[in-house]
């Protein structure tokens, strides 16, 4: 079959230009005969991140800014903190009858601020889980490390959405972890559909980039520092409090990030394994977005998140000056 | 004794971590069409599978977004990670803020501003946004997976080429390539990898007619996901796990060599 492959003409002229630009530009430089000037390397990078990262941010600002006619206001941000404007306008606008069908209409702190609990917790527990796992991965008596880099990466090569879905298959009300219970003579429990169930999703989905940049620090560490701490009089706690656990940080900071980032926006897990009951704030912009079609309020929001994330990255990085945590593996 | 504590410790770790993919490798076993009743083993689902019009064209546009972003962004991150490798100490450090700039940014962040863009300059979502969106979050991890090989790579060995009568674009290509193959590959995998498994970013920048694997399984979640589904994403996971036995084996071959 064949796809539409249709832009507008102009999107091809910009694309044909920018790539005759280029290979004009790497000729030209060729036949001056001092070679290619290498740094021109990274121009058809730097347009693209321009074009495609760049400009969308600022169409976000532009947004968030801005109503519906394109003038210029703060409206969309009072939707965020003032919890019933959109509630209270609508009212104005459609009467009190219309209060029964607005549920979900209304823009809250109260969502970010659980978003952020979510987020934190997640984060917490796949510390306290990932750590131990690769502390035990970077064991060097153990010899386990490579092989089980490549064990916790293969999951991930399963949908994620796919995941999801399987984990709901174990926990619903009929699901194998309840038909178990019942098989050994318990009453059911309800696993579904609440913040247990989101944050297990969570930590599922999220646990292996909390490993992997531990594991990357530790595995470099360099073993003779353990032992120097032992002959010093350590014993195996102290070695690791004093020693083991200040190396690593900068791993820790990593994965602290990588996890926290994705888990304050994911909007698949709360939907499906929270039923829509508990929003968050990824949903939130989904929704304003592609549901009610208010691309100014969830500009906003967009905004109002990326800031957050920005500053609380910012303090990350300043427990991590050197940025030695490393990414993936 | 603790030794023995460490190795449990992993393998609940990874029982967790596996859990749901063996339940939804068996699922697509069942003969029937309940996700907790089984009702005999079957190979039903893998005969449908390839008779579903919508999965086999989503796994078209998958697969092929995943190769051409991966092709894309190889060719224009590695050129990019030579062009900031070569700059002086202040472009660099711009450049490297704009690669960072991505990654600091939340999927649905990224997703949304693509979508805006779009939708700003009046370009139809489809197939080819969907790709150009691909292309841009693949990008920055072709970079940070070449640069740090450049910065390992021996600077006097391009000297040393220069020296011997090579010229600069004979030496970028046999010297400051293969020095960092190691690195554009893996930078290629990675971008294969995240483009064959992302969903937010091409659920904002697709339209509902065309659809990758993972918006067509989000736009079928709310109705149930048919058993075909697993059974499609079962067969992917076999056919990687071959190919990552295959890649181990060379290798390991190569290594002993």
């Amino acid at each position: 079959m064949r796809y539409d492959m249709s832009l507008p003409w102009w999107a091809w002229a910009l694309m044909g230009a920018g790539l005759i630009a280029f290979i004009a530009m790497i000729a030209a430089s060729i036949r001056r005969n001092n070679g290619v000037k290498r740094s021109l390397f990274a121009a058809p990078y730097t347009l693209w991140m321009i074009l495609f990262t760049v400009v969308p941010v600022i169409l976000i600002a532009y947004y968030a800014f801005t109503d519906a006619s394109g003038a210029f206001t703060l409206d969309n941000f009072r939707h965020f903190w003032d919890s019933n404007y959109t509630k209270n306008q609508l009212y104005a606008s459609l009467g009190p009858e219309a209060a029964a069908f607005i549920t979900r209409g209304t823009v809250n702190v109260d969502t970010l601020v659980y978003s952020l609990w979510m987020a934190f917790l997640c984060t917490v527990i796949s510390l306290l889980l990932g750590y131990p796992a690769a502390l035990f991965m970077a064991d060097r008596q153990m010899k386990l490390g490579p092989s089980l880099v490549v064990l916790f990466i293969i999951p991930m090569w399963m949908n994620f959405l796919l995941r999801t879905i399987a984990w709901m298959s174990l926990l619903e009300d009929q699901g194998l972890i309840n038909q178990f219970l019942r098989w050994l003579g318990f009453d059911g429990v309800k696993l579904m559909y609440n913040s247990g169930a989101v944050l297990l999703g969570m930590v599922y989905n999220f646990l292996p980039f909390m490993v992997f940049p531990i594991y990357t620090v530790l595995s470099k560490q360099d073993p003779k520092l353990g032992e120097a701490a032992q002959d010093l009089g350590c014993n195996e706690l102290k070695t690791f409090t004093k020693v083991t656990l200040p190396l690593s940080l900068p791993g820790v900071i990593s994965g602290i990030t990588m996890v926290f980032m994705p888990s304050v926006t994911t909007f698949f897990i709360p939907r499906m394994l929270g039923g829509g009951n508990s929003m968050m704030f990824g949903d939130l912009i989904e929704l304003n977005f592609l549901t009610e079609g208010n691309w100014n309020v969830g500009s906003a929001l967009s905004l109002i998140m990326m800031i957050l994330i920005l500053v609380s990255l910012s303090i990350l990085r300043k427990a991590d000056p050197k940025g030695e945590g490393g990414g993936m593996v | 004794m603790i030794k023995f504590l460490k190795k449990f410790y992993l393998s609940i770790i990874l029982v967790f971590l596996y859990v749901p993919i063996i339940v939804l490798i068996i699922q697509s076993f069942n003969a029937g069409k309940s996700r907790a009743k089984w009702e005999g083993f079957s190979l039903k689902w893998y005969g449908e599978l390839f008779a579903d019009a919508s999965i086999m064209n989503a796994l078209q546009v998958t697969l092929s977004i995943a190769v051409l972003a991966m092709v894309v962004s190889t060719v224009l991150g590695t050129l990019a990670a030579i062009g900031i490798y070569s700059m002086k100490k202040r472009p660099q450090a711009m450049m490297m803020t704009l690669t960072n700039l991505p990654n600091t940014m939340p999927d649905i962040v990224t997703g949304i501003s693509l979508m805006l863009l779009f939708i700003f300059t009046k370009v139809e979502r489809g197939y080819v946004t969907m790709l150009l969106a691909h292309i841009t979050f693949d990008v920055p991890y072709v970079i940070l997976s070449v640069l740090p090989k450049l910065k390992q790579m021996n600077k006097h060995c391009y000297e040393a080429a220069l020296d011997l009568g090579a010229t600069p674009t004979y030496a970028l290509t046999h010297v400051i390539i293969p020095e960092c193959k190691q690195g554009i590959i893996t930078g290629a995998m990675l971008a294969f990898t995240l483009s064959l498994d992302d969903f937010t970013i091409s659920y904002f920048t697709t339209s509902p007619l065309v659809q990758n694997l993972s918006t067509l399984i989000y736009s079928k979640a709310r109705i149930g996901i048919e058993p075909t589904l697993n059974a499609l994403s079962a067969l992917m996971f076999v056919a990687l796990l071959i190919l990552l036995l295959i890649v181990n084996r060379r290798t390991a071959d190569n290594s002993k060599a």
